[in-house]
């Protein structure tokens, strides 16, 4: 940065031990996951304070692929927090936009009406959901869970997608029309690139959030062959309940999609961060 | 600052595709109606009902006596001596949760906002406490507070912070910040993340501008940086806020509210109230007590929102 063009080397350093804390404090219990996950069963709890593993074994995570339903636990979540994800994204990039750039009457009460979704602890509606959706038919489908995910994550990236466009100049989009676009091209080629970042980051938030509920998923699915990853690992829980090191492998391998996802998110937030998206 | 104004476009200025919405008051309402519609389906009318359950006796250890009771349950939570224990857990929560994650996320984003070199690799690691599942990491933090297989009590030991290796979420005094420190940890990258985004939206001319008039750092961060991040700071620590208040997971998996109910929030509350007590009415009464006290917390921090926006 131009601003901060001869920090001083004290500075510097400072600042680089401060984000080697950040680091150790986010890694240190993951690490922890992976250090139980290859330790072999009948030393977890002799090696249990040491930092590193006395032996080695891959044994958990062979049987979690071979003699469990993981596997498929694993393509129904990544099929639901996609879904999810873009579904979400694609309506909340819609909201947040009439937000961002327009006045219209009703216009508290909406944003008031999302707000009110955020707020009240979900176990209020989850007898009358369970009522409408096996009214429905829908018990037991991964589309239930990808419609109940969407409502409730949209008020959110709503206003993360409002935030965003905010940021971004309507000049930009007044002049295109001007020219003789239309709303929707002006969005298309000038405010749609700028909003790379906001867009990655609000799928990335919804992504994460559809990958990790529990408590609908429970509620919504009851067949082996329709669970997601949370709800398997629940079960690991109750039918495997000595069994750690399975559990902790297969938490690993639940760790896999949300990492490539976040690092393929990084371009994005990296992107925004060194073009400066305002300038005009 | 123009940016955060909103005037709407002067309407007869505009091109030939926006004749097909003959009355711009509408046009708002194309883009919103898809979401408003799903949230209406999906989360409104099924908490009309659950809210009609407050009203209601409905408990399956008392199945004959079912039928309207009008407030008879919130008349038992003004005794509920366990009902003003968890008010105060949650407070005590709530509140220790939201600023740790935010002070230290807004330390992070500031960090790095200034950039650094293997940066891009540094943001993927950093960010991922945020990806793990919010039931498997409370099972690790669980995990690491046990004595016989996790390291911190013997470190907490080793620094005299305790007097022996023992767990501390079994003692009923500190037991609470096992599960903030999980959710620390947890919701650091998500205020990291929000705050980085609104930081880069800060137009670069600005702290050039600034440089040239031979700003100082701290006039830089409270004059330029504060007042822009404002708008998001309040919408995001009142999402979190209220998101934290009615989160039971990292709770419910480490501690169940114990030991002695020291760590019992009020969604844990409702929580074992619904499905250990099967009582439903009693644990939608108390739901709607707390999101009362939400809708009051967030309308006053809107308001504040306000404030700032129009003195930007």
């Amino acid at each position: 940065m131009s601003v901060f063009a001869k920090p001083a080397v004290g500075w510097t350093i400072s600042k680089y031990i401060v984000l080697a804390l950040y680091l150790a404090f986010a890694l240190f219990p993951l690490y922890w996951l992976l250090k139980i996950s290859v330790t072999p069963e009948k030393l977890i709890y002799s090696d249990g304070v040491a930092l590193w593993p006395s032996e080695f074994t891959l044994d958990n995570f062979k049987s979690v692929l071979l003699y469990t339903d993981f596997l498929i636990y694993f393509k129904n979540s990544i099929f639901v927090s996609f879904g999810t994800a873009a579904l979400t994204t694609v309506l909340a990039a819609a909201a947040g936009y009439a937000f961002s750039r327009f006045q219209f009457r009703g216009k508290k009460i909406i944003i008031g009406i999302m707000l009110i979704t955020q707020m009240f602890p979900l176990l209020i509606i989850i007898a009358p959901i369970y009522r409408i959706i096996s009214g429905m038919g829908l018990l037991n489908t991964l589309t239930s869970l990808i419609v109940v995910y969407t409502a409730f994550n949209v008020p959110f990236a709503t206003f993360l997608m409002q935030s965003f466009f905010d940021g971004i100049p309507k000049d930009l989009e007044e002049a295109a029309m001007i020219d003789g676009c239309t709303r929707l091209q002006a969005v298309r080629k000038v405010v749609f690139p700028l909003t790379l970042p906001g867009l990655a980051a609000t799928l990335g938030f919804v992504f994460t959030a559809a990958w990790s509920e529990l408590l609908f998923a429970i509620m919504l699915i009851n067949s082996n062959d329709k669970m997601t990853f949370p709800v398997g690992l629940l079960t690991f829980v109750s039918k495997f309940s000595v069994d750690w090191g399975q559990m902790m492998a297969a938490g690993v391998f639940a760790l896999v999609p949300s990492c490539l996802f976040f690092i393929f998110i990084q371009r994005y937030l990296v992107q925004g961060l060194t073009s400066g998206a305002v300038k005009g | 600052m123009s940016l955060t104004t909103n005037k709407n476009f002067a309407p007869d200025q505009k091109g030939q595709g926006w004749k097909i919405f003959k009355s711009p008051k509408l046009e708002p309402f194309l883009y919103l109606s898809p979401s408003i519609i799903l949230i209406c389906l999906v989360i409104f009318v099924p908490l009309v009902i659950g809210i009609s359950y407050a009203f209601q006796s409905i408990s399956l250890f008392r199945p004959s006596d079912t039928g309207w009771i009008g407030f008879e349950h919130f008349e038992d939570i003004y005794q509920d001596r366990k009902f003003y224990k968890s008010l105060r857990n949650t407070f005590w929560w709530t509140f220790t949760s939201v600023i740790l994650q935010f002070s230290l996320g807004l330390g992070l984003a500031m960090l790095l906002k200034a950039g650094f070199k293997g940066q891009k690799f540094f943001q993927a690691l950093i960010f991922l406490p945020w990806a793990v599942p919010t039931f498997l990491s409370a099972l690790t933090w669980a995990w690491l507070f046990n004595p016989v297989i996790g390291p911190l009590s013997h470190w907490m030991f080793a620094l005299g912070i305790l007097d022996e290796p023992y767990n501390i979420l079994a003692d009923p005094s500190i037991a609470m910040y096992g599960p903030i420190a999980a959710n620390v940890w947890f919701g650091i990258p998500f205020f990291a993340i929000t705050l980085l985004a609104a930081l880069q939206s800060i137009p670069d001319e600005m702290y050039e501008a600034a440089a040239i008039d031979g700003a100082s750092k701290w006039q830089v961060f409270s004059k330029i940086t504060l007042p822009f991040l404002a708008p998001m700071i309040v919408i995001t620590v009142m999402l979190r806020t209220v998101w934290i208040a009615n989160f039971a997971d990292f709770i419910y998996v480490m501690t169940s509210g114990g030991p002695a109910n020291s760590t019992q929030i009020l969604s844990t509350y409702i929580f074992l109230t619904a499905f250990k007590k099967l009582d439903f009415g009693y644990a939608s009464a108390v739901s709607v007590v707390l999101l009362v006290l939400l809708l009051i917390f967030a309308t006053l921090l809107l308001k504040m929102r306000q404030k700032f926006v129009r003195v930007n």
